[in-house]
């Protein structure tokens, strides 16, 4: 099934960060995982991680060059969630109450890209948290929250933003040795 | 700092905020040394890395918001219950109903077990269930059987072949023509055969049945019938004496029996007025049994007792005959020759004396089908 041109659109919208669209696509969406769940042995908690991984693959999914969703945007996330959550649920080695087939679509390798993306962020995420203060905290303001130098120096209480530079660039050298002990770039 | 500088020129490089001949340049550097094409290549998927970081973060932080918002609005259920209104309580519910199933359980087994011990070790009073005293069916007919073969050569029973004895009783005479008192619940059948202390069967019908009050009225409708002329005992209109000495006739088995006790008290079961409290023994078969005071009055009838106690026994007042009669009368001109009898001559007699005077005409009682 083709998905349908309002769900083209908000996908589009997804992926330029209108935060709209993500709301749209959360409120029709998360009952029906959460029902899911906790029909399969899931609390709510365990439901709304799921949920919001499986928002995350078709965050990723929608912002990828090569982007076509194959299905009804309903059954795509369906899926993605039933299949992230049988994995977790091996993993805890809990067993399942005979997950119920609700015209599921192959999403494996989605999943499988969205994992090996996770695992990178996560190479990321363990670099900036070993990297210390003030480090961290500079880095963070500068890449994620994309304040200006100037911003930045007068938060951080440099004299200049030159001297914030400096030392955001001693920073992001000391990051980014960190991250590529972890990051194999051959791969 | 060299390095620094480096980083800077390849990050603006990559920003693409170098001036073009400073671009130039550093793509010539770029294509001659292989370490700085290296670096740049490293930088910009190390940017690409912390971009997506960024993104994705910035994405986790809008979903928990969103998460929270549509929460709030109730437009996404907030809890596992599917109302989302009684949250907590039926979450904590959905959680632990395992637990709560198992606990349960411990405590229905403990508890069947301390009420099974109780059982065990106390005595078995309080139970104030009444008990009719019919005698129940399989008793009768074994019964029957002893005094069929007793009583063949001298006659055939009277109740027709192939009927089911339903059950039995006690009945007396309240008029020498044939008409008999009895408890209604002893009628539990189409017809009615009385039997005399001597074994001679009577067919009877059931003139009238008051169920409310248990009482019932037979007519014997037999050719070896003889009427009595006047009756021994007489029926009591007054209420019956605290402490009275009293005695009763009945049929617990084939053979007419004789039961003493006083009056215990007033009031029948729960406080029913229409009847008193004996202290006395009976047995199943008693049911519609004459209660005679110590001068030969008939001051009630054996209906019940209270299950597990041998000697609470349940009898209705003698006046309700009475009323029951009199109502009969008004409805039914046959009935009007009905005459109860008016006087007692068991006065100043001893017990034996009187029943021998009075056993003639207290009657077992089978109802069959």
């Amino acid at each position: 099934m083709k998905g349908d041109s309002n769900e083209q659109l908000l996908l589009k919208a997804l992926a330029n960060n209108d935060s709209k669209a993500a709301e749209t696509i959360y409120k029709d969406n998360f009952n029906m995982v959460l029902a899911f769940i906790i029909n399969n042995n899931g609390t709510y908690d365990e439901a709304r991680d799921i949920f919001q991984e499986a928002m995350i693959t078709l965050y990723q999914k929608a912002k990828s060059e090569s982007f076509v969703l194959t299905s009804q945007l309903k059954t795509y996330i369906y899926s993605v969630s039933r299949r992230l959550w049988l994995k977790r649920l091996q993993q805890l080695g809990k067993t399942t109450n005979g997950v119920e087939n609700f015209d599921s679509v192959a999403v494996d390798e989605d999943i499988e890209i969205h994992e090996r993306r996770d695992a990178e962020l996560g190479i990321m995420h363990r670099a900036l948290n070993s990297l210390g203060e003030p480090c961290k905290s500079l880095l963070e303001a500068f890449y994620i929250e994309r304040k200006s130098m100037d911003e930045i120096a007068l938060l951080f209480g440099y004299t200049n933003a030159d001297n914030a530079k400096n030392q955001k660039y001693k920073c992001l050298m000391r990051l980014k040795k960190l991250f590529f002990s972890q990051y194999n770039i051959g791969e | 700092m060299e390095d620094i500088l480096l980083l800077n020129s390849i990050e603006r490089y990559l920003e693409g905020r170098m001036l073009p001949d400073e671009k130039k340049f550093f793509e010539e550097l770029r294509t001659s040394n292989p370490a700085i094409d290296q670096m740049v290549v490293e930088h910009k998927l190390f940017l690409h890395q912390m971009d997506e970081y960024a993104d994705v973060k910035h994405f986790k932080e809008s979903l928990h918001t969103i998460h929270s918002k549509l929460s709030i609005t109730g437009e996404i259920r907030n809890s596992e219950e599917p109302e989302g209104v009684t949250g907590k309580v039926v979450q904590l519910w959905h959680r632990y109903k395992k637990v709560t199933a198992i606990a349960a359980s411990i405590a229905c087994i403990t508890a069947l077990f301390i009420s099974a011990l109780a059982m065990y070790f106390s005595p078995a009073a309080n139970k104030t269930q009444l008990e009719r005293l019919s005698r129940d069916i399989a008793e009768i007919k074994k019964s029957q059987i002893q005094t069929n073969n007793a009583l063949k050569e001298v006659a055939d029973t009277k109740i027709p072949k192939g009927a089911i004895v339903k059950s039995g009783g006690t009945a007396f005479l309240i008029d020498g023509k044939g008409f008999l008192v009895t408890n209604a619940h002893v009628l539990d059948g189409s017809g009615a055969i009385v039997t005399d202390k001597d074994g001679h069967e009577y067919k009877s019908k059931i003139v009238s049945i008051d169920h409310s009050k248990d009482l019932a009225v037979l007519q014997i409708v037999d050719n070896d019938y003889k009427t009595v002329k006047n009756l021994p005992y007489s029926i009591r209109r007054g209420q019956p004496d605290l402490g009275e000495e009293l005695f009763t006739l009945g049929y617990p088995r084939e053979e007419i029996v004789c039961g003493v006790g006083y009056l215990s008290a007033k009031t029948g079961y729960k406080g029913d007025t229409s009847s008193c409290q004996l202290s006395l023994t009976v047995s199943p078969g008693n049911s519609g049994a004459p209660v005679f005071s110590k001068n030969g009055e008939i001051i009630g009838i054996i209906t019940t007792r209270q299950s597990q106690t041998e000697d609470v026994v349940f009898a209705l007042k003698a006046n309700n005959i009475y009323s029951m009669i009199d109502s009969l009368k008004s409805q039914d001109t046959s009935l009007k020759r009905l005459k109860m009898p008016s006087g007692t001559s068991l006065k100043n007699m001893d017990r034996v004396s009187q029943i021998k005077k009075a056993e003639d005409y207290v009657f077992l009682i089978k109802t069959y089908k």
